[in-house]
């Protein structure tokens, strides 16, 4: 909510909008790989145009888009690789879209993942959130839709999610530009690692649960030490999930931990 | 082989403490990630207690996922969308049945015997070919240019999720996934597509439900034929200010009952081949967006209207030409037409339908959209009633309903098989493009065997049911 007067922001150092180039589809020789999640409806694609200066066609209905976008930008000298993510609910199911975002961000390894949320419907969205912090440490919340958030009354301490949350988190209003200076920055930080995540990992786990997860968990890393996901590895092969148990087998969870 | 070794046991470990965990481990998992968020996000609100402005959505959604109200509104926002149709096809379509059939074939016949053309290929082109297309034409697209645009109001609306919340509960009870909810609506535009829309479903038993079951949903092809039927049939047994809503009433029991074998069948599924655990999902239902009115009325003219007009012409077409030559070329003293329809006759009316009805539903298996039009020019054919269409009368005004009633009846039609043609059009294979996409999806001989053959089977069982129960009663 602090950039409801753009004009007011313009010779803040966050404000550095000089440093964006929209480069399209030019993706090529990138230095950082950033990836968008979300759930659907979110703004998603709209962050994504904003950033790439594309125009992603977005739809409506849930499951329509099981191929992932691709466009670059670059900011302050260094290049970014952004990709549109499937958005989806949850990454706990193994339904197409949930696969294509969460394979992505488990072996695609990219270097921020940005988390788009719809500001006003904050605890539903925290869901996908928190799941995608049990894979990935580098991580921005971007609260979108925040202009809709107040009009519904909504108003959000993003100093205690962020603390919360352990991870870097801006608001934006993705459609009027208003916060996107902050977001390029912020990703920039956590990229180049200025700005370190500590994500929340899920707490409120039955004992019994906790328990196997922990044994398992460190079974896998002393298997793979250095795999930044162990307890998510966990989750999943406690859930008998075909992919990841092949990841297992075939090295590429092997590869993960070395990288 | 250490490694390998290291590797197995972790496995063996997961499969060891799944064990002890229990199969519910993803839902309390869910649960747990819930409870999290919750405490995030009660913590960042601020203004917790300060009252929420979601006006209009909220008190929307109150009365339409209501438990009271839900259902009612569902069936009656359908209700409203079939009464449309069925009283604004009217009109329009006596235009066109004019137009294409009462002034333009002759013309074209005139134009032929002018040119001398070999009176085979006069047959074919004009009375078959253009003929079933002009009956494809005249019979769906008034119906279709009404029904598409008001029903992807609906859907820009923001309606259909709720309609899958409002569902949701009863695919849990019959152990199939929330999810098919969407995919089923997804099937009263168009099968095929509702058996990709599948694709959402996250786990392969309840995927393979949803796939196995879509047909049940009436799909583009049918929703005219439920009309027309209804129309002449049903709406006739009461007086003319009354038709219109006992046909749509009518229409809407159909549409309902496919819902009703949609669950019997999911369930049957799950209790024998299928069985397995139901998943979660989460459903948001997005806010509700006032459509933009004359955008959605042109892209669904454009996308469904004319693409679904379009593939019924395409397939009409040929089908037409094959009419023409099954009732032209004699073997013997009868046509090949005949002879079929003697032969199919005997267990069509058996199972309350007729010889004319299984040869249409067979000639139809590319599309079901040419099963009406088939029917009338077989029928007309069969009887011999010269200068076909020529005076037929217009589909949907009551007077001229009688006259294509005229047609049926003439053919041996009653009350009890107009009820069984609108049965069995809801339970028959599904049309060959859904087929194939049912083996896209499902790369399995089996399971599109099944998709296919089953709901034949129903059909069959159903509308003998009805007759046998019909007979007794009158």
């Amino acid at each position: 909510m602090a950039t409801t007067d753009p004009a007011a922001c313009n010779d803040c150092a966050f404000h550095n909008t000089e440093g964006l180039k929209k480069l399209g589809v030019n993706t090529t020789n990138v230095d950082y790989v950033v990836a968008l999640a979300g759930n659907p409806n979110t703004g998603k694609s709209t962050v994504f145009n904003a950033l790439t200066g594309l125009r992603q066609h977005t739809g409506n209905w849930p499951g329509k888009t099981v191929v992932r976008a691709e466009g670059g930008y670059s900011y302050n000298e260094k290049k970014y690789k952004l990709i549109d993510l499937p958005g989806t609910y949850s990454l706990l199911s193994t339904s197409q879209d949930e696969e294509v975002a969460r394979n992505f961000i488990l072996f695609g390894r990219p270097d921020v993942t940005v988390i788009v949320v719809d500001a006003g419907r904050l605890e539903r969205n925290l869901n996908l959130v928190l799941q995608v912090l049990e894979i990935t440490d580098k991580a921005v919340l971007c609260l979108n839709l925040m202009d809709e958030a107040a009009r519904h009354n909504v108003s959000i301490n993003q100093r205690t999610l962020a603390r919360d949350l352990g991870i870097p988190v801006v608001g934006t209003t993705a459609r009027s530009q208003i916060g996107i200076p902050e977001l390029l920055k912020t990703i920039d930080d956590v990229a180049s690692g200025q700005i370190i995540c500590q994500p929340h990992k899920v707490e409120n786990l039955s004992k019994s649960i906790e328990h196997s997860v922990s044994k398992l968990s460190e079974s896998l890393a002393r298997q793979f030490p250095g795999l930044p996901n162990s307890r998510w590895v966990a989750f999943r092969l406690l859930e008998g999930d075909e992919r990841i148990t092949e990841a297992l087998m075939n090295n590429e969870l092997a590869q993960l931990a070395v990288l | 082989m250490n490694e390998k070794t290291t590797k197995d046991n972790i496995i063996d470990l997961a499969s060891e403490l799944r064990w002890q965990i229990g199969d519910n481990f993803h839902d309390k998992l869910t649960e747990s990630i819930y409870t999290d968020a919750a405490e995030i996000a009660s913590h960042a609100i601020e203004n917790n207690s300060a009252p929420r402005n979601y006006p209009l959505d909220s008190r929307i959604d109150k009365i339409v996922t209501s438990r009271t109200w839900g259902f009612p509104i569902m069936i009656g926002i359908l209700g409203v969308i079939l009464w449309l149709t069925i009283e604004g096809a009217n009109y329009p379509s006596g235009m066109l049945f004019t137009l294409l059939i009462e002034i333009f074939y002759p013309f074209l016949k005139g134009v032929s015997s002018q040119i001398g053309l070999a009176w085979w290929l006069d047959g074919i082109l004009i009375d078959g070919i253009y003929m079933a297309a002009a009956w494809v034409i005249a019979v769906m697209l008034p119906p279709m240019a009404i029904f598409f645009p008001l029903f992807t109001l609906l859907e820009d609306f923001g309606y259909l999720p709720r309609v899958a919340f409002n569902m949701d509960a009863m695919f849990k009870k019959t152990g199939a996934h929330g999810k098919q909810a969407l995919t089923m609506s997804m099937g009263w535009g168009c099968n095929a597509a509702g058996v990709i829309a599948t694709r959402i479903i996250d786990s392969p038993r309840e995927r393979l439900i949803a796939i196995i079951t879509n047909n049940f949903s009436l799909c583009n092809g049918r929703w005219p034929t439920q009309i027309l039927i209804a129309t002449i049939f049903i709406g006739a047994i009461v007086p003319s200010s009354m038709s219109g809503l006992l046909a749509s009433a009518s229409v809407i029991s159909i549409a309902l009952l496919g819902v009703g074998f949609m669950f019997l069948t999911s369930w049957a599924l799950t209790k024998t081949v299928l069985k397995g655990e139901v998943s979660t999902f989460t459903l948001e239902l997005p806010p509700y967006r006032p459509p933009r009115f004359w955008q959605t009325v042109y892209t669904s003219i454009i996308d469904r209207t004319l693409i679904v007009l379009w593939r019924a012409i395409i397939f009409a077409a040929p089908a037409g030409a094959l009419i023409w030559i099954v009732a032209n070329v004699h073997i013997g003293d009868l046509t090949i037409a005949n002879q079929l329809i003697s032969s199919l006759n005997p267990f069509g009316l058996f199972l309350g339908l007729n010889g004319v009805i299984l040869l249409a539903y067979i000639i139809a298996i590319p599309a079901n959209e040419i099963v009406i039009p088939t029917i009338l020019m077989l029928s007309v054919a069969n009887l011999g009633i010269a200068g076909m269409g020529g005076g037929d009368g217009v589909m949907f005004e009551l007077d001229s309903a009688m006259e294509t009633g005229n047609i049926l009846i003439a053919g041996g039609w009653t009350l009890l098989t107009g009820i069984n043609l609108m049965l069995f059009s809801l339970l028959h294979n599904p049309c060959s493009t859904t087929i194939y996409t049912i083996y896209q999806e499902t790369k399995s001989w089996q399971w599109t065997t099944l998709a296919s053959i089953l709901p034949v089977i129903m059909g069959f069982v159903v509308t003998f049911l009805v007759t046998q129960i019909w007979h007794l009663f009158s």
